[in-house]
């Protein structure tokens, strides 16, 4: 649909209906000051009107500046309305519009700003993530667009993953960042597994089989009983061992919890399921910054190094810096 | 006629009582939440969370506080000049208590999370009912009086306190028209409003801006042309500016709420219009201050040993300012940068404080010593006192929300040679926590003016007794 083009009338006649009470209400104000500006005032004496024993009005004329002052205003008014949106559909001579203001702001932005970004755009993530500048480019906009979830030093908080560890949900690789990024990520753990006729006892039974997945000591014969069960309500996505998969559920065996680890958390999250989304910035945020975005969280120290068997082991992590010691990093800087 | 006929004070003393006490809750709620910024660890319980105790901070001080000093100013007022008693008497005491009943429903349902999320007219729809049957009593009483006047001409006090009393009825029916949800063929408290996206927001801030201007503008103007005359013992500057200025006012407001909403989805005619007539408004709303404030001319040296007249006067100064800074800040250009910011929040209460706070106070102060028998009040002293503090209170609360204003819009704007943002949005909020705790105090300190007000009002009270004074015959010929 070309939002340009259409009106906010539904007909003709609505239109017309707010250009005439426009102009009549704006025009009527200066009639209604001119009209009363004649009628007669009788400066330093009262109307002769007199309420509550000592109430009473002077009929002093109306200041002179205020009266130019108002005048001005419902001139300025219709100045206005000849040259800006105000009148139904008429556009206004200036052609000014919010989304041409809008449109011309970000255009002016590409062309200023798009060449920085652009010339990482070839180079491979790696060496992007390598690079000083556009780390620092890169943290710009981590701040700007992740921080709220993922918080300033990429750490995350509960429900919300820490990007500085090697535990990834959807794959650490820079092509899976870049696809997290660019589509976003849904997830979600039916409640009670593939299980529904859990019981709030075996609930508990499996969470203690799954914290001692951890090494978190746990009721053994809980545990016991957990671990019997573990295969017909959780295997088929976190696999018959907990060690999860890529992309399907998460690795139970590892330190890190995104709902917590403690005991009445993973009973909750069985219970109820968890329904998570990290949303897509691919459109709103265009190649050039998500690639730098990519090699930013990429170079925060957890990105996966397998994905190209050549590199040495441990390059990425090395070269690139640890994550951000201080959030405000790029304030100071100033 | 009976020579001893009195006025109805009992529903003014009333009402007058509970604006001190409103006042003194409804700020106190602001300073907590003015704390829980600058403290965000006092958040201790859902109940009393910021986002709870908002609402009730705006409906407590504005609906209690600015409300109870409507009704007790409206009801001195009119009778007064009316030279006649209130009209239903029953009436009249009903509005009281059912006000009172609003209040405590409001302060009960918000904390508890019942809201219809619409700013300012957040309680659901079986408390809106009471409102309006409070409401409609109210008209009744107040145009009832004035029908019963012993004088031919309406006096200018109580053009303004009409136009209010219309006016809101008509937006609170208007605003509030919702919908309640049944959850299981059961009639729940909650509702939806009865419009949709952007409409929903135009009718929200067509209310909302009015709310403004005729709640705690027409309404406190009322109470001006009544009270700062009688305070200054001189006429009214000049009665044809008052006529311009009323009709300007009601009806350049009626426009002016799209400036809200600017920048959004709402379509470009309406932002222009709502802008326009901002503009347009600056006229109008001076002539209310030029009108009281030169009301003194003449009488200058009187504010030097009145505190009261001192309030009125301020108050005006303050109304003046504030309503220079709406219409500047309703240009598309200035609100780009003040919107969503501090800004508003300074602006709004050098309105609500510096004007509709002091005024509401003046007048307060006029009529408590006159409804409990005596001619002042007990300590013109701590008049003076209460004077400083809440004027002290005023300006470090502004100046600290101008700053912090310009401050937040200009961070948020700030980018770096490669285009993005210099600051995350946390960085501004980490930079405003020393004008918070500013406002804080200047929080603190109009709430300690409440105070010493209500001291004053017991001292008063306690020496006094509730007197209706004796109905006068209009003077000379009418």
């Amino acid at each position: 649909m070309d939002l340009k083009n259409t009106s906010d009338f539904v007909s003709g006649f609505w239109n017309m209906y707010v250009i005439v009470i426009t102009l009549v209400s704006v025009i009527g104000c200066g009639v209604f000051l001119l009209l009363q500006d004649k009628a007669k005032t009788n400066a330093g004496n009262t109307t002769g009107h007199v309420w509550d024993e000592t109430l009473e009005e002077f009929n002093n004329p109306l200041p002179n500046w205020w009266r130019w002052m108002f005048y001005i205003t419902v001139v300025f008014a219709l100045v206005y309305l000849a040259l800006y949106p105000g009148l139904g559909n008429m556009g206004g001579s200036f052609g000014w519009t919010m989304r041409g203001q809008y449109e011309a702001e970000m255009k002016k932005a590409d062309d200023q700003y798009g060449p920085i970004f652009k010339k990482f755009q070839s180079q491979d993530i790696r060496a992007v993530a390598a690079n000083s500048e556009a780390r620092e480019m890169g943290q710009r906009l981590f701040l700007t667009y992740c921080a709220q979830c993922h918080g300033s030093d990429a750490k995350g908080a509960k429900g919300f993953p820490n990007l500085t560890d090697q535990d990834w949900l959807f794959g650490g690789t820079p092509a899976q960042i870049k696809e997290s990024i660019v589509k976003g990520r849904d997830a979600a753990m039916p409640a009670k597994g593939i299980k529904p006729d859990l019981n709030a006892d075996q609930i508990k039974d499996l969470a203690n089989y799954v914290r001692s997945l951890s090494g978190i000591s746990t009721d053994s014969i809980r545990t016991q009983r957990g671990k019997e069960l573990f295969g017909q309500a959780c295997g088929a996505c976190h696999g018959p061992d907990g060690k999860g998969m890529v992309g399907v559920a998460p690795n139970l065996s590892d330190k890190v919890w995104l709902y917590g680890s403690k005991e009445e958390d993973i009973v909750e999250t069985i219970t109820k399921g968890r329904i998570n989304r990290m949303p897509a910035f691919g459109e709103f945020l265009g190649d050039a910054k998500v690639h730098l975005l990519t090699a930013y969280v990429y170079g925060l120290g957890g990105g996966a190094k397998d994905d190209a068997p050549a590199a040495p082991a441990a390059a990425p992590a090395a070269d690139a810096p640890a994550a951000p010691a201080a959030p405000a990093a790029p304030a100071e800087k100033k | 006629m009976q020579s001893q006929a009195t006025y109805n004070y009992k529903v003014v003393r009333q009402f007058a009582v509970m604006t001190v006490i409103w006042g003194i809750v409804g700020m106190l709620v602001g300073v907590i939440i003015a704390a829980q910024l600058v403290w965000p660890d006092l958040n201790v319980h859902e109940f009393l969370s910021y986002g709870r105790l908002r609402p009730l901070h705006t409906n407590a001080v504005i609906f209690a506080f600015g409300g109870c000093a409507l009704f007790s100013t409206s009801y001195y007022c009119v009778q007064r000049t009316s030279h006649a008693p209130l009209f239903a008497p029953g009436l009249a005491a009903f509005t009281f208590w059912g006000w009172q009943l609003i209040i405590l429903l409001a302060a009960l349902s918000l904390p508890l999370g019942f809201t219809s999320g619409k700013e300012y007219a957040e309680l659901e729809w079986p408390i809106d009912l009471l409102i309006t049957v409070v409401w409609v009593s109210y008209a009744i009483v107040f145009f009832g009086t004035l029908v019963k006047r012993k004088v031919s001409h309406i006096y200018v006090a109580n053009w303004f306190f009409g136009g209010f009393i219309l006016t809101v009825a008509v937006l609170h029916l208007v605003n509030s028209a919702e919908i309640p949800v049944f959850a299981a063929g059961v009639l729940t408290p909650k509702s939806y409003s009865a419009y949709a996206g952007v409409q929903d927001a135009m009718i929200q801030w067509w209310y909302g801006h009015n709310a403004v201007g005729f709640f705690l503008t027409a309404g406190f103007l009322g109470m001006m042309y009544y009270f700062v005359p009688k305070q200054a013992g001189r006429p009214v500057y000049s009665y044809r500016l008052s006529v311009v200025h009323f009709w300007a006012l009601v009806f350049t407001y009626m426009w002016a709420g799209p400036h809200h909403l600017h920048y959004t989805a709402l379509p470009d005619w309406t932002q222009s219009i709502g802008m326009i007539f901002s503009l347009i408004l600056l006229a109008p709303s001076w002539g209310g201050m030029i009108n009281g404030i030169m009301t003194l001319s003449g009488a200058w040296h009187k504010l030097r040993d009145d505190p009261i007249l001192k309030f009125m006067i301020t108050s005006l100064s303050f109304y003046g300012m504030s309503t220079f800074e709406g219409p500047m800040m309703s240009i598309k250009t200035v609100n780009a940068l003040s919107h969503y910011t501090d800004w508003t929040v300074g602006h709004v209460h050098s309105g609500a404080l510096g004007w509709v706070a002091m005024i509401a106070i003046g007048c307060t102060y006029y009529i408590l010593p006159r409804v409990f028998g005596k001619t002042e009040m007990a300590s013109k002293k701590l008049i003076e006192i209460h004077f400083w503090v809440a004027t002290i209170g005023v300006v470090l609360y502004i100046a600290s929300m101008w700053i912090a204003g310009v401050m937040q819009g200009l961070m948020w704007r700030a980018t770096n040679p490669d285009g993005t943002l210099t600051y995350s949005f946390v960085e501004s909020v980490k930079a405003t926590y020393p004008f918070w705790t500013i406002r804080l105090l200047g929080g603190v300190l109009f709430l300690s003016g409440m105070l010493i007000m209500a001291w004053n009002m017991f001292l008063t009270m306690a020496a006094g007794k509730a007197t209706d004074a004796p109905v006068l015959e209009p003077a000379g010929a009418h």
